[in-house]
């Protein structure tokens, strides 16, 4: 808790490069973002544009070409405490049962499991009962439950999600989106949420960062202003209609730009 | 810091898969591929097959007079198996301590060998030849040579069950431990996991399963050595019965023996079978 004000999370000009056999891949571009404390902040972009590479890179898994991540005012340098990942199709463990799921951890960081909050959050979830079973016998939904309780368990104070309902079915994410936002309003928890479905983005989000196709930059942001709690209805309304397809027309006329540079990069 | 098998890998979830994923304990088990036997009519054709092969081998055997010392009757194996026990008993403890001491040494050595190797692919590369070579070269042929340097005693057998074992359980416990998930190591990662904690708690799950198959492969070849190397050579263990009895043409005998064999192949394929079960249903 320093110097950065109310931005919990900054990205400053991050830029990544892969190697690969075929020369360097250019994922990142100087993305710089700041996240207020208690934000719910959406990042969308087409597929490949590295949004999973600025995700893992603020989640510490991934280190930076050039820039960098300040967590409340300090370097993120590798895994942190303070931050909890959901993963895309929930990335159970499937030699576990969900109880050992949710508790794993716990059982790395040498810890006992706080069975009381952990009990609170798989009932908030409504998984009670299901602590026996193991994920192939569960829904991708309730999967994605699970990995939501694992991710809150040990109360980390970023909640970064990574496209965590593609996977799911229209209904099934309508129900997972509703179920964020209510745990999002009890806990007000800082939330990067990376998706590429726009509407997902603007019912979820406080701001919407946009991402070009790679190499990845924030082309624009948008705020979004829409009441809370937020129902299904909106998504039904004029404004957010507006609102998407204002988004997508952001997201369609970059690739053209980026291409060239890539173009240029590879030359 | 950053992980080393995370480091600068694009995160591909779906692509992140070896081609291997699939192979399984349960791929090789005929008892695996429905949902068990359940039905009375199940049991009854089983048991009906059963009775036909057996008695129609009896039936024939006897009606065609074949002579006891090409092929006795079963009824006859049956019998020399419990009349003659005492002289087929002793032997076959012989031939368990030599898989059991073999396997113990070839099958730990190969594991360890499995989880080191696979940790550094460039030195994989340089020792998969000889590994290769282990596997696929008869370890029998070795057991002569043994003999002259370790005589007719249980040491030259318990090496050569270690040598044919040992290559079989580390070459599919490699292919186990090759399969790498970078979303459950970036998950273990995510939680401050060390290359340690990730070894032990993602990648040995993960292996499990071909680890099993491995673990099974090695136990049947550790005996198919065993029995091979007591043909070869000293005046104990099954493989020697075998050889007393056919010279002496005590036929009934030679196959209750062999019958002893089997019950043992399969007893080592049911345990694994259940291990799998127990430990590696999850794949499935």
């Amino acid at each position: 808790m320093s110097g950065t004000g109310t931005s919990k999370l900054v990205v400053d000009n991050a830029t990544k490069y892969y190697d690969t056999k075929s020369g360097p891949l250019h994922a990142l571009d100087n993305v710089s973002m700041q996240v207020k404390d208690g934000e719910f902040a959406c990042v969308v972009g087409p597929s490949g544009c590295g949004k999973t590479t600025l995700l893992w890179s603020i989640a510490g898994l991934h280190s930076l070409t050039d820039g960098h991540v300040l967590l409340d005012g300090e370097h993120v340098t590798g895994p942190h405490p303070q931050i909890g990942m959901v993963f895309q199709e929930a990335n159970l463990l499937p030699w576990r049962n969900l109880d050992k799921n949710i508790e794993f951890p716990f059982e790395i960081k040498g810890q006992k499991p706080d069975r009381k909050h952990i009990d609170h959050l798989i009932d908030r979830v409504g998984l009670t009962g299901f602590g026996g079973k193991f994920p192939r016998e569960l829904s991708g939904g309730m999967q994605q439950r699970a990995a939501i309780v694992r991710a809150l368990s040990f109360n980390p104070s970023l909640l970064l999600m990574d496209e965590p309902f593609g996977a799911l079915d229209a209904f099934t994410r309508d129900e997972m989106n509703l179920l964020v936002e209510e745990i999002w309003l009890e806990t007000r928890k800082t939330i990067v949420f990376i998706t590429h479905n726009i509407a997902e983005a603007v019912f979820l989000s406080d701001r919407v960062f946009v991402m070009s196709a790679r190499p990845g930059r924030i082309a624009k942001v948008f705020d979004i202003g829409f009441e809370r709690p937020r129902t299904l209805d909106l998504l039904a309304s004029k404004e957010v209609f507006d609102l998407v397809n204002e988004i997508k027309a952001e997201i369609e006329h970059e690739p053209s730009q980026a291409k060239e540079e890539a173009a240029a990069d590879a030359g | 810091m950053v992980d080393k098998a995370l480091g600068d890998k694009i995160p591909e979830f779906g692509k992140s898969k070896g081609g291997d994923q699939s192979v399984g304990l349960t791929n090789l088990s005929a008892f695996a591929s429905g949902p068990g036997i359940k039905t009375f009519g199940e049991v009854a054709a089983i048991i009906a097959v059963a009775v036909f092969i057996i008695g129609g081998a009896e039936f024939a055997i006897r009606f065609y007079e074949v002579p006891q010392y090409i092929m006795p009757p079963p009824s006859e194996i049956v019998a020399a198996l419990f009349t003659d026990f005492h002289f087929i008993g002793p032997h076959l403890v012989h031939t368990l301590i030599e898989l059991f001491s073999g396997y113990a040494i070839g099958a730990s050595i190969g594991l360890l060998l499995a989880a080191i190797i696979t940790q550094f692919p460039f030195a994989e590369k340089i020792v998969a030849p000889y590994i290769l070579m282990l596997v696929t070269t008869p370890m029998l042929a070795l057991v002569p040579l043994l003999i002259l340097r370790f005589g007719f005693g249980y040491e030259p057998r318990i090496i050569a069950v270690a040598l044919a074992s040992g290559p079989m359980v580390m070459i599919n416990a490699a292919t186990g431990f090759r399969r790498v998930d970078l979303a459950k190591i970036a998950l273990a990662r995510s939680f401050g996991a060390s290359t340690f904690q990730i070894f032990l708690k993602i990648r040995v799950p993960m292996a499990l399963p071909m680890i099993i198959v491995g673990l099974m492969i090695g136990a049947i070849f550790g005996l198919l050595t065993a029995v091979g190397a007591e043909m070869v050579g000293g005046g104990f263990g099954l493989g020697n019965r075998l050889t007393t009895f056919s010279a002496t043409l005590k036929m009934p005998q030679f196959f209750a023996v062999i019958l002893v064999l089997s019950i043992l192949g399969i007893l080592i394929y049911v345990f694994f079978f259940l291990v799998g079960k127990k430990w590696a249903s999850w794949e499935s």
